[in-house]
């Protein structure tokens, strides 16, 4: 396979991780240093951080992946991801700055006084974060299997130690410096290959044909299925079949030993372990759910109800999801001021909509060089296949050594933030009382959803991440933006609004994994629960707090001026920025020391 | 006015001659009333900021609304118009220029205008408390 280039640009990569880790960590000792990174960090770097972290593997790998399948559909998915930016920077990232709060947990106690909310918020924090984290280390097995062959109950371990190891070396305040570097290395892993593989589309490099009314397979293929597939085969086509040991029905593609087959359009079944080859001009036989024609592929899908319901569903999800994710918040209390926070904001946008613009060509040119991959469905390895499909040789190698190390970047710094953030929530709460060593928790945190990786089978990458997404709307947006923006907020009606949202979200997802097969708009929104469950969230975060009136917390109109007042009045309550302030004013810190 | 001009303990030094003005007209200190207003929660302080709160989260709205037109209306636009899914311009189909390209450079221009408008209204807000 792509070996020995590709798992020396890993290998650099991390190399240069642990350097800055260790050349930034010098000083990270206490427990604050390890969980929250210190405070001032300038605007610029904080934001190419904040980029840096939230490229995930999603992003690097599954958005291309997704284009393969979707075509034109699939760009919702980074417009998505870049617009949830523009919700935080609107709603939440000045005020909730100058809250003072650290995480989510921290602004529910500051807001609304109570306890029990903290330990519920709690909970989803670290629910979102381990939804967040399976497909992260899922995608970390992919890449290592892809380039190196090596089975994902290997790949997936060693990621994880590898987190684990920046992690607790150098804890946050190393992290932010990584963090950054990583941004970079993504930006440069997709746009030199996006750029090279262009030119050479450009000049020559074209498959041309065109007639076909599908994707074709320009060179004679053989397609290893690892997972049992269902595809769809839309014209005509001889395929050389070398069945699996044990084949599991009696169709044409599941022969006993070898045969040499020709298959008329329909769907057929493929055994896992059984290979197919493909004669060079053959149309591609396409995975179950993807769009088998280009016709199809180029247009929008907007011609039903359900496809509409989706794609708004998804938009809802990512647009107002992105504000409750762990890793998010935790980066905007490093910004020195409410102002700063904006400016952060304002630059992720930024960054992320330069990044944004490559993954599509990268999904526009796999379609035609890499076609095999249709047959699988394993279109999330489109990005680390592609550029030895079109070049080949030693500059095809090289290229995908670059999108190799890129994929390893997305996936180690989305999950060391993430781990991080997970673990300052919890020892907050733990640590307070108990004495526990924020490492034994930080382990802890990264464990518990390596489980759960290695025992799911691998779904697209965007899927797993979309429902955190969708978990982080319906929970944690409600409570922030009727937090800062609505002084009738209660606690009561925070927690129904937190329990609606949530048992929403987890209820549509068991609907999804008990009926897989359930179509129409019930099955749309059991995909993806934006839609329905975040209004409900909301409604119901209102009616209750309407209901209780009267247990509106008495400090509101305090904690409003603090959200709200101009940083250069000083209300901001924290040692570190007070000095920027005019007025110093002497209160005790409530969460921090 | 650094401290070591002001302090009269170093090297026998005579401290040297302050100017004293009344007012300093490019340093306004904030007015300790107001500020002491918002603190305790008076209804001047609630009005005032109960007016900032309201100015920002209304220029918020108006830009999701801006966003949700200008960027969110396009599956209806898609829906509505099916045709405008073949259209080409440049060489390249009209909606992966719609939803590949153009909407990074809009978000980023609602992002920019909302934080100008956010920055206003704070400067507006200090005007007020600082008079």
């Amino acid at each position: 396979m792509v070996s020995a280039t590709a798992l020396g640009g890993i290998l650099l990569v991390v190399a240069a991780t642990f350097a800055i880790g260790v050349w930034g960590a010098g000083t990270a000792r206490t427990t604050s240093d390890l969980l929250a990174a210190r405070r001032l960090v300038r605007e610029e770097r904080n934001a190419a951080a904040i980029s840096g972290e939230y490229l995930s593997a999603a992003s690097f790998l599954g958005i291309a992946g997704l284009v393969v399948k979707d075509g034109v559909d699939a760009l919702w998915y980074p417009i998505g991801f870049a617009s949830g930016y523009l919700a935080v920077l609107m709603f939440v990232a000045a005020p909730l700055r100058r809250s003072g709060a650290y995480t989510i947990p921290d602004f529910v106690e500051a807001r609304l006084d109570s306890l029990r909310l903290r330990w519920l918020s709690t909970v989803f924090v670290v629910l979102i974060g381990w939804f967040y984290l399976v497909p992260q280390f899922q995608a970390a097995g992919l890449t290592l299997q892809t380039v190196s062959g090596l089975p994902t109950w290997v790949g997936v371990p060693v990621v994880v130690l590898i987190v684990l190891a920046g992690v607790l070396s150098g804890g946050m305040r190393a992290v932010t410096l990584v963090q950054a570097f990583q941004y970079w290395v993504k930006l440069f892993a997709i746009t030199v290959p996006a750029f090279v593989l262009l030119v050479v589309y450009l000049t020559g490099g074209s498959p041309g044909g065109g007639a076909e009314p599908g994707p074709v397979f320009q060179h004679e293929t053989t397609v290893r299925v690892e997972t049992g597939v269902r595809v769809h085969v839309a014209e005509p086509t001889w395929v050389e079949v070398t069945g699996s040991p044990a084949p599991t029905g009696g169709g044409p593609l599941q022969p006993q030993g070898t045969a040499s087959v020709y298959v008329a359009p329909g769907d057929y079944d493929v055994d896992a372990g059984s290979s197919l080859r493909f004669p060079a001009g053959s149309a591609v036989p396409t995975v179950d759910g993807a769009d088998a024609d280009d016709s199809s592929w180029m247009r929008p899908e907007a011609d039903s109800p359900e496809s509409l319901v989706e794609t708004y569903s998804l938009i809802l999800a990512t647009f107002l999801g992105t504000m409750g994710l762990p890793h998010v918040l935790i980066r905007f209390y490093t910004n020195p001021s409410g102002h700063g926070a904006r400016r952060t904001a304002l630059f992720v946008l930024l960054l992320l909509g330069t990044f944004y613009l490559f993954p599509t060509l990268f999904g526009l040119l796999s379609r035609m060089f890499v076609p095999e991959l249709l047959v699988t469905g394993r279109t999330d390895a489109a990005v680390l296949l592609l550029p030895q499909a079109m070049l080949g040789g030693w500059p095809g190698a090289l290229l995908a050594a670059l999108t190799a190390a890129g994929a390893f970047a997305a996936f180690v710094s989305t999950s060391s933030g993430l781990v991080v953030s997970i673990a300052g929530v919890l020892s907050t709460d733990l640590l307070r009382d108990r004495g526990i060593d924020p490492r034994i928790v930080l382990v802890g945190t990264a464990l518990v959803p390596v489980g759960v990786a290695l025992v799911l089978p691998p779904h697209d990458l965007y899927r797993g991440v979309g429902m955190a997404f969708a978990l982080a709307a319906a929970t944690f947006c409600p409570l922030l933006v009727l937090g800062i923006w609505w002084r009738g907020l209660t606690a009561a009606g925070a927690a129904a609004g937190l329990l609606t949202g949530g048992c929403a979200v987890l209820l549509a997802l068991a609907g999804g994994v008990a009926l897989p097969e359930a179509g129409g708009i019930a099955g749309v929104l059991m995909r993806q629960p934006a839609l329905l469950a975040v209004p409900a969230a909301f409604a119901v975060t209102v009616l209750v707090s309407s209901a209780t009136r009267g247990q509106v917390p008495d400090g509101v109109g305090r904690i409003v001026l603090r959200m709200h007042a101009p940083d250069r009045l000083g209300f901001l309550d924290d040692p570190a920025t007070r000095a920027r302030g005019r007025k110093a004013k002497a209160q005790e810190g409530r969460h921090r020391r | 006015m650094t401290p070591e001009q002001g302090a009269p303990a170093t090297g026998g030094r005579r401290p040297r001659r302050k100017r004293v003005v009344l007012a300093d007209r490019r340093r306004r200190a904030p007015v300790a009333r107001t500020i002491m207003e918002l603190e305790e929660q008076t209804s001047v302080g609630e009005v005032l900021v109960g007016h900032l709160v309201r100015a920002q989260l209304r220029s918020a709205l108006l830009m999701t609304g801006l966003l949700a037109v200008g960027l969110f209306g396009l599956p209806v636009l898609f829906h509505l118009l099916p045709s405008l899914g073949d259209a080409v311009i440049f060489g390249m189909r009209v909606p992966w220029l719609l939803l590949g390209v153009f909407p990074y450079p809009f978000m980023v221009l609602l992002g920019y205008w909302y934080s100008r408008s956010a920055a206003r209204h704070e400067r507006d807000f200090l005007h007020m408390v600082e008079r």
